[in-house]
């Protein structure tokens, strides 16, 4: 019960994503079959792996405008160096995610030393990230190792690999954040960053380590779409940004800082590709989709907020 | 002199007269007369009077944008449904006005600001009433006018007419001054007046600072907030009627362009993006500065990227100026 009172906005989003993911299966005209499980899988982690991106930042009172052009310009850069020998492909890997991490620690210097807000300073790297990404490759295109693509976007044994991807870095990422001293540092840097330095945290470096976390899932979401899509393509930035912020806060994660989960994060990303995906097939005209799935996420985000009704008092609703 | 409220809100340890707006326009003029003398020296032409005049008038599209968005930042939110209340007014404008009927074809410029009201009224219920952050739910009202766009014009453009006002006060000259920038600085004098001088303005400037003192003051924060999301709907329209004027036709996308530049020329303004702090001469001259810059940068004909790239690194320069040179900006 504790737990449930704990944990009550991950658990009414993963009810949510329930009831979502059952009328999808029940509309799809092929059914419950790891084909269709696969596909959403496989489209669920690109997203879900940005939110998980968006969450490091948010996770310090941040926000991250730039996590699209982050995964767009590592994307980019894995369609020039994942090919060729094994030796190479592992070599690539490692470059692309130095990339990422290079992009964070740009986002991070410039707000811990740079004292500039963290949504203008994203707003103008992401600005230069998708720039370099588009003069490395202005149209779509790039080769990516086919082997490894299909061993990362099919199934094993009925499981999406892509689920099972998630699944490893999601229980890392919470053994991370709950059992070290960094998370935990994390969380009280985002809860307030005033007790913090009075507890003599240091507040800058995990404030930039926040950022190059975000940075470097970031990157492998970049991995993975290019897994997915067996090219590099520098204008999937826009999409990535906008709705990995909506994931957080689908999954329960506070723009205030200091509350909330990784899985959080990824239970929104599933709620808005299933909701993307319903429309798909839901028979609704293709022109009115759009309409309606803004529709869907705005009643999504308000359901959420109806918790402002219960206050007391409504001093609490200011602060 | 300077407005009561902000004084005695941010204590200033610097010399009366330099304080730390002055000092954020002083910066971004400073930055503007750089733009024109480097520019000078790789096209002649471009200290010429018609050419500035030029980029003035361009300026006022993203200057008159800009003033909702600031009123907003202003109030500690943000609108993020900009791009496609810019794209939808201009729909709604040139179909109204292409209409066969002549009640509503005379009536499209009202629709128009009608329509950003109700946009920027829809985003208030959202920040105000249920308290949903304004960088959210924006975004969600934005998705819903993109989807209401994208279904009402299919993947045609819109036709219809621009109405003979739009195109007169976005491309006409008065004393050979173009009129879209005379109407900018309407715009702006009766801006400077509301933040400085009406009860309105300085609540916004208190919002910013302390919603919680506000409220405990007695003060009524929803309307506020919904006056001010109002607003910023208004503004917006009515630059895209302009805009539509100035590009003769409307389309799905026009919209997009426009919200870094709105969010970039408030904030270089010095306008701080936590809001409370920030006045409009600052806004003013940053959307000539981005203008001015976008102008360089397509005159030396860089390819997209670089101009992307160049555009982002000046814009985040200017922010590490100010945030390294504001001393007490941060806890």
């Amino acid at each position: 019960m504790t737990w449930l009172r704990q944990n009550a906005r991950e658990a009414i989003a993963a009810l949510a994503l329930v009831v979502l993911f059952a009328a999808y299966i029940a509309i799809h005209p092929r059914g419950f079959s790891t084909y269709v499980v696969t596909i959403w899988s496989n489209d669920g982690t690109l997203l879900g792996l940005a939110a998980i991106a968006q969450f490091f930042v948010v996770l310090v009172k941040g926000i991250d405008l730039s996590v699209g052009s982050v995964v767009a310009l590592t994307n980019v850069v894995a369609s020039f160096v994942l090919n060729g020998s094994p030796a190479s492909i592992a070599l690539g890997m490692v470059a692309v995610l130095a990339v990422g991490v290079a992009c964070g620690l740009v986002n991070g210097i410039a707000v811990v030393y740079g004292r500039v807000q963290p949504i203008v300073t994203t707003l103008a790297t992401g600005g230069m990230f998708s720039g370099i990404a588009l003069l490395l490759r202005p149209t779509p295109g790039g080769s990516i190792d086919e082997t490894m693509s299909d061993a990362l976007t099919y199934a094993v044994a009925g499981i999406p690999v892509s689920a099972i991807v998630l699944v490893v870095v999601l229980v890392a990422l919470l053994v991370l954040l709950r059992r070290t001293a960094v998370g935990l540092g994390l969380y009280g840097v985002g809860s307030s960053e005033q007790s913090a330095y009075m507890t003599g945290l240091r507040v800058n470096r995990l404030k930039l380590f926040a950022y190059a976390s975000s940075g470097f899932i970031a990157a492998l979401a970049g991995i993975y779409v290019s897994m997915v899509t067996l090219t590099g393509d520098p204008n999937i930035g826009p999409s990535y940004t906008l709705n990995s912020i909506a994931a957080v806060v689908l999954g329960g994660v506070a723009l205030s800082g200091g509350v909330g989960s990784p899985i959080g994060a990824v239970i929104g990303a599933l709620i808005l590709k299933t909701i993307s995906s319903l429309m798909f097939f839901s028979g609704l005209p293709p022109l009115a989709q759009p309409f309606f799935e803004g529709l869907i996420l705005a009643t999504a985000i308000a359901l959420g907020a109806l918790g402002v009704f219960r206050v007391r008092s409504r001093l609490e609703l200011y602060r | 002199m300077t407005d009561a409220t902000e004084r005695t809100v941010t204590p200033r340890k610097s010399p009366r007269w330099l304080n730390r707006d002055r000092m954020s326009v002083l910066l971004i003029a400073l930055g503007c007369v750089a733009l024109l003398l480097g520019g000078s020296l790789l096209y002649p032409g471009f200290l010429k009077p018609g050419y500035l005049l030029q980029q003035l008038q361009i300026a006022a599209f993203l200057g008159i944008i800009a003033t909702g968005a600031m009123m907003v930042i202003l109030l500690g939110e943000i609108d993020l449904s900009v791009p496609w209340t810019i794209t939808g007014t201009a729909i709604v404008v040139i179909s109204a006005s292409g209409s066969s009927n002549p009640l509503v074809a005379s009536l499209a410029i009202p629709l128009g600001l009608c329509l950003g009201m109700a946009v920027g009224f829809l985003n208030a219920i959202g920040v105000a009433i249920f308290r949903v952050p304004a960088m959210v739910w924006t975004l969600a009202v934005n998705a819903m006018l993109l989807g209401a766009a994208v279904f009402y014009t299919g993947n045609s453009r819109p036709n219809g007419e621009v109405p003979w006002l739009a195109t007169q006060a976005a491309t006409g000259r008065s004393f050979g001054v173009p009129n879209a920038f005379l109407v900018w600085v309407v715009v702006a004098a009766i801006t400077v007046w509301v933040l400085k001088r009406t009860v309105y303005g300085n609540y916004l400037y208190a919002l910013g600072n302390s919603r919680r003192a506000v409220f405990l003051a007695g003060a009524r924060v929803p309307l506020v907030t919904v006056a001010t999301f109002v607003l910023a709907g208004l503004f917006s329209s009515f630059g895209a009627i302009l805009l539509l004027g100035y590009t003769n036709q409307a389309y799905q996308g026009m919209g997009d362009p426009y919200l870094m530049p709105v969010i970039s020329a408030v904030v270089i303004g010095g306008t701080s993006i936590q809001g409370g702090r920030g006045n409009y001469v600052g806004t003013f001259v940053g959307a000539i500065f981005i203008t001015l810059l976008s102008s360089i940068l397509s005159v030396m004909q860089m390819p997209p990227a670089a101009r992307q790239i160049i555009f982002g690194a000046i814009i985040l320069v200017m922010l590490l100026i100010h945030g390294l040179t504001d001393k007490n900006g941060d806890i």
